[in-house]
């Protein structure tokens, strides 16, 4: 594990830190926008991710889908299934975040399970994600336990391996992990899989503050946050607010309609006022 | 060989512990609870006095006269495992777990299941010990399996059928995974066979050994020695991992495990995972996996379906690569033809996975000498099996 000094200089000169950095300094959370890639296609995934950026979102996560989401509630494991049918690969999401980077800088974080990443080859993906313009990787299902064989070429290419943090897990463990992440700490808010959930656990902000006891690294919060409501009360307390599902739903019902990109980026809009809202700006 | 797995579940490159972060404490304690637990003298007393006197244990080595006359070859045996209580080798591994989930005070039990089996054992367990049972299954296996499916509800069980991807055996994998994932602190997951996060593949396999440490003893008490090849079905593989382990250090002792290859392993609707899978990381743990080239699960195939499932136990792969275990595989048809061979020869009626092995155990016994001696593990009974076979033969029933 690292030492305390290491662990201040890790990342510092990748967007992730810097987006962070920037907010810190303003008072203010961030928003966290996840999509599915090809949901409905890779086209759209490139102008949604333009949308999202235009309409307030700080970071992107981008769904890289997998054919058994077993974290998943039904909203994302439906995103994954039509990612797939429209031929989400890694490569071709490689390629569409290539293209991404001649019209924007937002951090890009790839978000899924580890099977397509270790068959990509981990060193590979790492080489060619970076080279693509990514930023970040978060893998499910893989515990900083198992995650060597990642973490190192992502080390080496300085992408940002983000680690998640459970309701479940105890302190000694968070502790551990928040010493090896990078990037930011993803702490999932309810025990449960992804999903929209009409009321987020009472001790969520007591359990985020624990966490900022022990680690300086920022900490989003995502899962079960599907609202404006919700998410400007998250972003009181946590460094960013993720929201997935419900951007999943939202496709799903407007897959056909020509604002689908439009209707996206409104969402985005309305969650980013209010996790601006939630907070005092610091006065400069 | 016999101290695997290492401290972090691994079987030399296989195994491990690949689940989200919410279910790490668990498996963590999980692990603690089960060394605790086999250690103690009462929990060890109570695994064999239920054995004993509720499965029935042990089960029979029973030599087929008719079968290897028939086959002119090696003298062939079955352990039989379709005599336990519920009629297939799964209620050895659901006692012990569900003596476990009692001790560590979980009110709640849940399952996966595939042909149906593991669910009822679980049910049964459920029932016997008093807690709240929910077995999640695709619904293709509901319907093909729909017996057993009635059996789980008569016992009490809630039976959950799953709609998602190939709708079998993963599926219903992942729904269990999902549930755990939201229920984990008054739930336990009682996995039914030997892969899945450390420590289910180790534990498994340890309450499943007691098939080949009984047919050690029994082919020692009846041929003096021990035996020259053994033959299981292999799909997770807990019923072989059970029959072969007590006999790792026996380096004479020959290994064969049996896949299916469903329609043949020229085209895509098989299960045959060994024979032609790639490593991959899939429901906690790293093994052979039928899947493409980007690393997506491919849907399986098998006439039997305790056998359809895309991967392997981290500790059959280990075997593979170290070349200790062999492993082959029948189609479907095949199959077929070893059940209605027993069933012929000597009056018993395997399930169809474990006709599997009997298939197998029908080519390769007439290649060997007369004083061969092969135990077949018959994991389970087939009555759960006849609408399948029914089908298949164009009998309506």
């Amino acid at each position: 594990m690292m030492s305390d000094e290491a662990t201040d200089q890790r990342g510092r000169e990748g967007r992730i830190y810097q987006k962070f950095a920037a907010a810190a300094d303003r008072n203010q959370s961030t928003l966290i926008p996840f999509i599915v890639a090809g949901d409905p296609d890779l086209e759209h995934t490139q102008k949604l991710v333009l949308e999202l950026e235009a309409r307030g979102a700080d970071l992107i996560e981008l769904g890289v889908p997998f054919s058994d989401p077993m974290a998943d509630g039904p909203a994302n494991q439906r995103a994954c299934a039509r990612g797939l049918a429209a031929g989400a690969t890694l490569p071709r999401i490689l390629a569409t975040v290539t293209e991404l980077r001649r019209h924007t800088q937002i951090p890009i974080i790839l978000f899924g399970y580890f099977n397509p990443i270790f068959r990509y080859g981990c060193e590979r993906l790492c080489v060619d994600a970076k080279r693509a313009g990514v930023d970040g990787l978060l893998a499910v299902d893989l515990p900083p336990e198992e995650a060597a064989e990642l973490a190192a070429p992502a080390r080496a290419e300085g992408l940002d391996l983000i680690y998640l943090l459970a309701p479940t897990t105890p302190p000694h463990r968070s502790k551990v992990i928040a010493e090896s992440a990078t990037g930011f700490l993803y702490y999932v808010s309810v025990t449960g899989v992804t999903g929209a959930r009409h009321t987020l656990p009472s001790d969520l902000e007591q359990n985020v503050k624990a966490l900022k006891k022990i680690t300086q690294i920022p900490i989003g919060v995502g899962f079960g946050i599907s609202n404006p409501d919700q998410a400007g009360a998250v972003a009181r307390f946590a460094d960013a607010v993720v929201v997935g599902s419900a951007f999943s739903q939202l496709i799903e019902a407007n897959a056909a309609s020509e604002r689908l990109v439009t209707m996206v980026g409104e969402f985005a809009a309305a969650l980013k006022q209010a996790i601006v809202g939630a907070r005092t700006p610091k006065q400069e | 060989m016999q101290n695997l797995p290492d401290s972090r579940g691994h079987f030399g490159p296989y195994g491990g512990r690949y689940v989200a972060e919410t279910l790490m404490p668990a498996l963590i304690e999980l692990e603690q609870a089960y060394k605790e637990a086999r250690r103690d003298p009462k929990f060890r007393r109570e695994l064999r006095t239920y054995a004993r006197e509720y499965i029935g244990r042990p089960t029979p080595l029973f030599y087929c006269a008719n079968l290897s006359a028939r086959l002119g070859g090696a003298k062939i045996y079955l352990k039989r495992e379709d005599l336990c209580h519920t009629g297939a080798h799964k209620v050895n591994n659901t006692l012990g777990q569900a003596l476990l989930a009692v001790r560590m005070n979980k009110s709640r039990i849940i399952a996966e299941t595939g042909a149906g089996q593991h669910g009822v054992a679980t049910a049964t367990m459920a029932a016997l010990f008093k807690r709240e049972c929910e077995v999640f299954m695709g619904s293709v296996d509901v319907e093909r399996q729909s017996l057993n499916v009635f059996r789980m509800k008569l016992l009490g069980a809630k039976v959950t059928p799953v709609d998602s991807g190939s709708k079998s055996l993963k599926d219903a994998l992942n729904e269990a995974l999902r549930d755990w994932i939201a229920s984990v602190r008054n739930t336990y997951y009682l996995i039914g066979t030997a892969a899945g996060p450390h420590p289910y593949p180790m534990m498994v396999r340890d309450f499943q050994s007691v098939i080949g440490r009984e047919a050690r003893v029994q082919i020692m008490r009846r041929e003096g020695r021990l035996p020259d090849v053994l033959v299981a079905c292999v799909n997770g593989g807990s019923n072989a991992i059970g029959l072969f382990y007590p006999f790792l250090k026996d380096a004479g002792v020959r290994m064969i495990g049996v896949e299916a290859a469903g329609l043949g392993l020229g085209g895509s609707q098989h299960a045959a995972t060994i024979s032609a899978g790639v490593v991959g990381v899939l429901h906690g743990n790293r093994t052979y996996l039928l899947q493409d080239e980007m690393g997506q699960i491919r849907e399986t195939h098998s006439i039997a379906a305790g056998l359809d499932y895309p991967g392997v136990g981290p500790e059959l792969a280990w075997l593979h690569d170290t070349r200790r275990a062999e492993y082959t595989s029948v189609t479907d048809a095949e199959a077929l033809e070893g059940l209605k061979l027993l069933a012929e020869t000597e009056g018993i009626i395997p399930a169809l996975e474990s006709a599997h092995a009997v298939a197998y155990a029908a080519k390769l016994a007439p290649t060997l000498p007369r004083d061969h001696l092969m135990i077949v593990n018959l994991s389970g009974r087939g009555d759960k099996d006849m609408q399948t076979v029914a089908r298949a033969e164009g009998v309506s029933l």
